[in-house]
């Protein structure tokens, strides 16, 4: 489409139905009440000038552009801060309104560099625009006069410009960071005409808490705050739009393009996930998708000690399916596997599923998800009948208590954050169960009622505690639970016993019982109260039991089924949820159904022309037992980096090295792809026609806005490797395998390519009794019939601390960087986070003899690694952190083999550890198991 | 260490632990071989009916007698 320029009605929608009639002009026109006069007269089809409104911003009222007249009234008010009135009469176009409005002008532009032509932003400048339409034909205050042409410019961001020469102090900037971000980064300095925009305490936009959302640029009316790329290349000239391939948020963009380069990635204001909003990946970080070390065509070698071969896609095609059944007819049909990518499409996924299903012959597939959030899969279909969150993001808006447990979602989940935060500076209450003090415990207007610093490993301690506080104490919804739910007196009496209340928890957690009490209390009787969160719940030795036991307590507050209120994982990557309803896992058949079910079974027969194994497969940390014990010989890897991002790496790089064939489909050469035999380059978003499914469930298109450049889109590519082994697919289109998963899944039953491009995004169930889809799930009922409590025991990780190994580590995510790494390393945005590095609390480091920034020796009972030591308070003393971003540092060196119960998830939250200062350079002597990180880092960004 | 065991004897004690609680032991033995058959591979079976033939010291009471009704 040519370039999408959305209508800005210069003030925010209110809600409600339209019941305030105004005449605009003559043009008589609807609004709900407390809608501003700008609003309704835009809404009219009479747009009132306007420089400091813009309707993603509360009204300011500062430019007096918008100046109007109102029968009835004195004067001549300001549009945008007069809300509608019953039967208004109002008249925007007068003689006198166009004199005010032109002095205006003049004054504005007397004091803006007249450089128009060579402006970049010239053609998409609002203040370009209303002084031609205001009809400004002369200003008559030359630059002789006092003016801010010389102020100075901050090129501090990677990604934008700060021009204060062309700054009109309209605000809108430091309003976009405070309403839409909220990270209060910008201030108004000074007053009257020394009035200018400052980004922290004086400080550049880089140094300063700025977190590169985009916001203010998007805000911005004038070319004050550019894209460095609008700069550089011009105005983009058309639109796609498609969906963010980062997190699992799953924002809507608006790619605005120059011919096949992308200028520019807009948040899209009718986003449903989104709204408008975008962090810094998504708005900035695109650079990746055509990155010199993108791999562009199929490489091969015997051996994974010889150099690669540059082949054709017929050569590697034909040499992937050739080995497989190689492999097959020496060892077996379940010698073979694959593993899913939860960055990819759904019908990338499906079709994955659907070769080692139908070609490969078993169901050995299993996906990402696995090491992120295969418990709440798991936890929430035990609990609730379905592996899903319950709410749309929208949701939040109506807490009134929100519970966050083990996720940062202000680094991890930052346009979600934004949404969090505007409802807490609002009204809501925040409790936080983390061992790290995160953003939100406190932040600019934001402060936790509770944050409780549990021990690592002891979360369903604390949930079981809030459950014993809601029964003992008499909050239980008892209406609620006794028509929705079934199980409760065998758990009630489970929970009521002594050792799971507070006092007890406290031993275990470390947290007063106290404050235990009184955040269950606050979360009980809340009204509406919702829990978010993230692996810091899923991926320990009791993930699934944790997912269990805050849906046992959502079910007994009452607290499911209505806007406001319940359990919601925060998805890691933008198609986590896509991938797993896509049956990825490999008991399970798309839709989540069971591979033992013979009906289920039998409708993919039916459509695939093949029979079905009834048999599960291997779990991914399965297979690698079972490559290691020489069962397992041959797997596909579509878009992970396993070797990096898996723990325990030892373990993983032997068990891949015991392989016969690794395929690897990815866009980059990683530290997976140095024990491949295959490497078939994958495609990146920006190449890719499909769909993202997010956290809310929301499906979304993907639209490529160029070709892939390597030739091939990657449901092809599995498609030929499918037909070459018996099975070929026959798709021509990605809108055909969507109409197969239509047909056979019954959640997907209404959806489609049509469905999608007309309405732009739908929530599954979206079914014939649910067309428009499902924003919020167990209204009436819930999935399973009846909610299910689950008595849930504490049982202590196996993995304590010893006077070897005496403190704990834990690893999360930061902004700016993106999982391993494989795609924001690549990008400006290693100019936030250029290595990992390990927090360090000041009272740990001071009896090691570590001062900030020293080179420390990380050491489990695994391995050993090394990276520079942060002091910080934000863990309790004996709790050490770090990301896992950066290969050279390898986190899963040190990371074990434990994993949840139920799902085989690792337990990366916990791990015993050793830090010392580094005193020798690092090697084999330094692991106390002799075992040392051997793989040499995956090539540094640009290099 | 648990790092020692079999994958498959380690992992059927974790779930066994998960049951502990319940009264009834031959529910909570039934609801373990339950979970096994519904998400471990076949080898992963052989492999703990093996550990099981082999006397499995390290097995858990509840998983051994779950490990039982696999066969």
């Amino acid at each position: 489409m040519s370039l999408l320029k959305e209508t800005d009605h210069g003030t925010p929608r209110r809600p409600g139905a339209a019941s305030v009639s105004v005449e605009i002009d003559g043009t008589a026109v609807q609004v709900p009440e407390g809608t501003s006069v700008m609003r309704a007269a835009s809404e009219a089809g009479v747009p009132v000038p306007k420089l400091c409104a813009t309707d993603s911003l509360e009204a300011y009222g500062s430019c007096r552009l918008c100046l109007v007249e109102i029968d009835g009234k004195r004067g001549t008010p300001a549009s945008c801060t007069t809300p509608v009135e019953e039967g208004m009469q109002v008249r925007t176009q007068t003689p006198r309104l166009a004199k005010l409005r032109e002095g205006i002008m003049e004054l504005y532009i007397s004091d803006h560099p007249l450089d128009c032509l060579t402006c970049s932003a010239n053609g998409d400048c609002e203040l370009q625009d209303m002084a031609g339409t205001v009809g400004l034909r002369q200003v008559r205050y030359d630059e002789h006069g006092e003016n801010h042409l010389n102020a100075p410019k901050d090129t501090s961001n990677p990604y934008f410009d700060f021009d204060g020469s062309k700054c009109i102090a309209c605000a809108r900037c430091v309003r976009a960071c405070d309403e839409v971000q909220g990270t209060l980064a910008l201030t108004l300095d000074g007053r009257g005409f020394d009035t200018k925009i400052t980004a922290g305490v004086g400080q550049s936009f880089l140094e300063s808490d700025c977190v590169s959302c985009g916001a203010c640029v998007q805000a911005c009316p004038t070319a004050t705050l550019q894209e460095r790329s609008v700069v550089e290349l011009g105005m983009p000239n058309r639109t796609v739009l498609t969906t963010c391939a980062y997190c699992g948020v799953g924002c809507s963009f608006k790619a605005e393009m120059r011919g096949d380069e992308v200028v520019r990635m807009v948040p899209a204001k009718d986003g449903g996930a989104n709204e408008g909003h975008s962090c810094v990946k998504g708005r900035f970080a695109f650079g990746y998708a055509t990155h010199p070390d993108r791999v562009l065509a199929p490489l091969v070698r015997e051996r994974i000690t010889d150099e690669w071969r540059e082949v054709s896609w017929t050569e590697a095609l034909d040499f992937t399916a050739r080995r497989m059944r190689e492999i097959q007819a020496a060892h077996g049909l379940g010698a073979v596997g694959a593993i899913t990518s939860s960055r990819c499409t759904n019908e990338e996924v499906y079709v994955v599923q659907k070769m080692v299903r139908a070609a490969f012959g078993n169901n050995n597939v299993d996906t990402c998800a696995r090491v992120c959030h295969s418990p709440t899969g798991y936890g929430l279909k035990q609990t609730f009948g379905t592996s899903a969150g319950t709410q749309d993001f929208r949701s939040v808006a109506e807490a009134d208590v929100i519970l966050l447990i083990g996720a940062n979602p202000t680094d991890g989940h930052p346009v979600f954050a934004s949404r969090m935060k505007r409802r807490l500076r609002e009204s809501a209450q925040l409790i936080v169960l983390d061992p790290r003090r995160i953003d939100l415990v406190r932040s600019p207007h934001i402060e936790a009622a509770h944050h409780l610093p549990l021990g690592p490993g002891t979360n369903v301690a604390m949930v079981n505690a809030f459950a014993h506080v809601a029964v003992t104490e008499g909050l239980v919804d008892a209406g609620f639970v006794a028509e929705r739910c079934e199980g409760y007196d065998e758990w009630a009496e489970f929970i009521a016993r002594p050792e799971h209340s507070p006092e007890v928890a406290a031993e275990v957690t470390g947290v007063p019982a106290d404050d235990i009490r009184a955040a269950a209390r606050l979360y009980a009787t809340a009204g509406n109260a919702a829990i978010y969160y993230g692996l810091g719940v899923t991926e320990h030795s009791q993930g699934s039991t944790m997912v269990m036991g805050m849906a046992n307590l959502a079910m007994a507050t009452g607290n499911i089924g209505r806007d406001g209120v319940g359990v919601n994982p925060l998805r890691g990557q933008n198609n986590v949820q896509g991938s797993c309803d896509m049956g990825s896992f490999p008991h399970e058949l798309p839709g989540y159904r069971h591979v033992s079910d013979d009906a289920v079974r039998s409708v993919f027969e039916t459509v695939w022309g093949t029979s079905l194994s009834p048999q599960p497969g291997l779990r991914i940390p399965n297979m690698f037992d079972a490559a290691l014990e020489g069962s397992f010989r041959a797997l596909f890897v579509q878009g992970e980096d396993i070797a990096q991002s898996d723990p325990n790496t030892a373990h993983v790089h032997a068990a891949l090295a015991a392989m016969e064939l690794v395929v690897v489909q990815d866009l980059f050469r990683n530290e997976t792809s140095k024990f491949a035999h295959v490497l078939l380059p994958g495609t990146s978003f920006l190449e890719k026609d499909g769909t993202f499914t997010n956290a809310e469930r929301r499906i979304n298109r993907v639209r490529p806005v160029m070709a892939p450049r390597t030739g091939m889109h990657e449901w092809q590519i599995v498609g030929e490797i499918a037909k070459r082994m018996g099975s070929p697919m026959g798709y021509t289109h990605p809108r055909e395998i969507m109409a197969e998963i239509a047909a056979t899944t019954p959640t997907f039953a209404g959806v489609s390519f049509e469905l999608l491009d007309e309405v732009g995004s739908v929530q599954w169930p979206c079914t014939d009794a649910a067309p428009a889809g499902t924003p919020i799930m167990h209204r009436d009922g819930f999935v399973r019939g009846k909610g299910r409590f689950v008595p849930t025991t504490y049982v202590p990780t196996a993995e304590r601390t010893t006077r070897r190994f005496p403190l704990v580590l834990t690893t999360g995510r930061i902004l700016s960087q993106y999982n391993v790494g494989a795609q924001t390393r690549r990008t400006g945005n290693v100019a936030w986070h250029p290595e990992d590095l390990l927090e360090i609390h000041p009272h740990d480091a001071e009896v090691r003899g570590i001062t900030d920034g020293d080179e420390v020796s990380l050491a489990s009972r695994v391995g050993t690694t090394s990276l520079r030591a942060r002091l910080s308070d934000r863990m309790p003393a004996g709790v050490v952190y770090t990301t896992f971003h950066h290969p050279v540092t390898g986190a899963n060196v040190v990371t074990t083999e434990h994993s949840d119960w139920a799902t085989n998830c690792p337990e990366y939250k916990v791990t015993a550890v050793q830090v010392a200062l580094r005193t020798a350079p690092p090697g084999p002597a330094d692991a106390p198991s002799g075992r040392a990180r051997t793989a040499p880092p995956v090539p540094a960004a640009g290099s | 260490m648990s790092g020692d065991l079999p994958p498959t004897v380690r992992l059927a004690n974790d779930i066994a632990a998960q049951f502990v609680h319940r009264r009834d032991s031959d529910a909570a033995v039934q609801e373990i071989a339950g979970h096994v058959r519904s998400f471990w591979e076949p080898r992963m079976i052989t492999e703990l009916l093996a550990a099981v033939d082999g006397g499995a010291p390290a097995l858990d009471p509840l998983a051994l007698r779950a490990a039982r009704l696999l066969r």
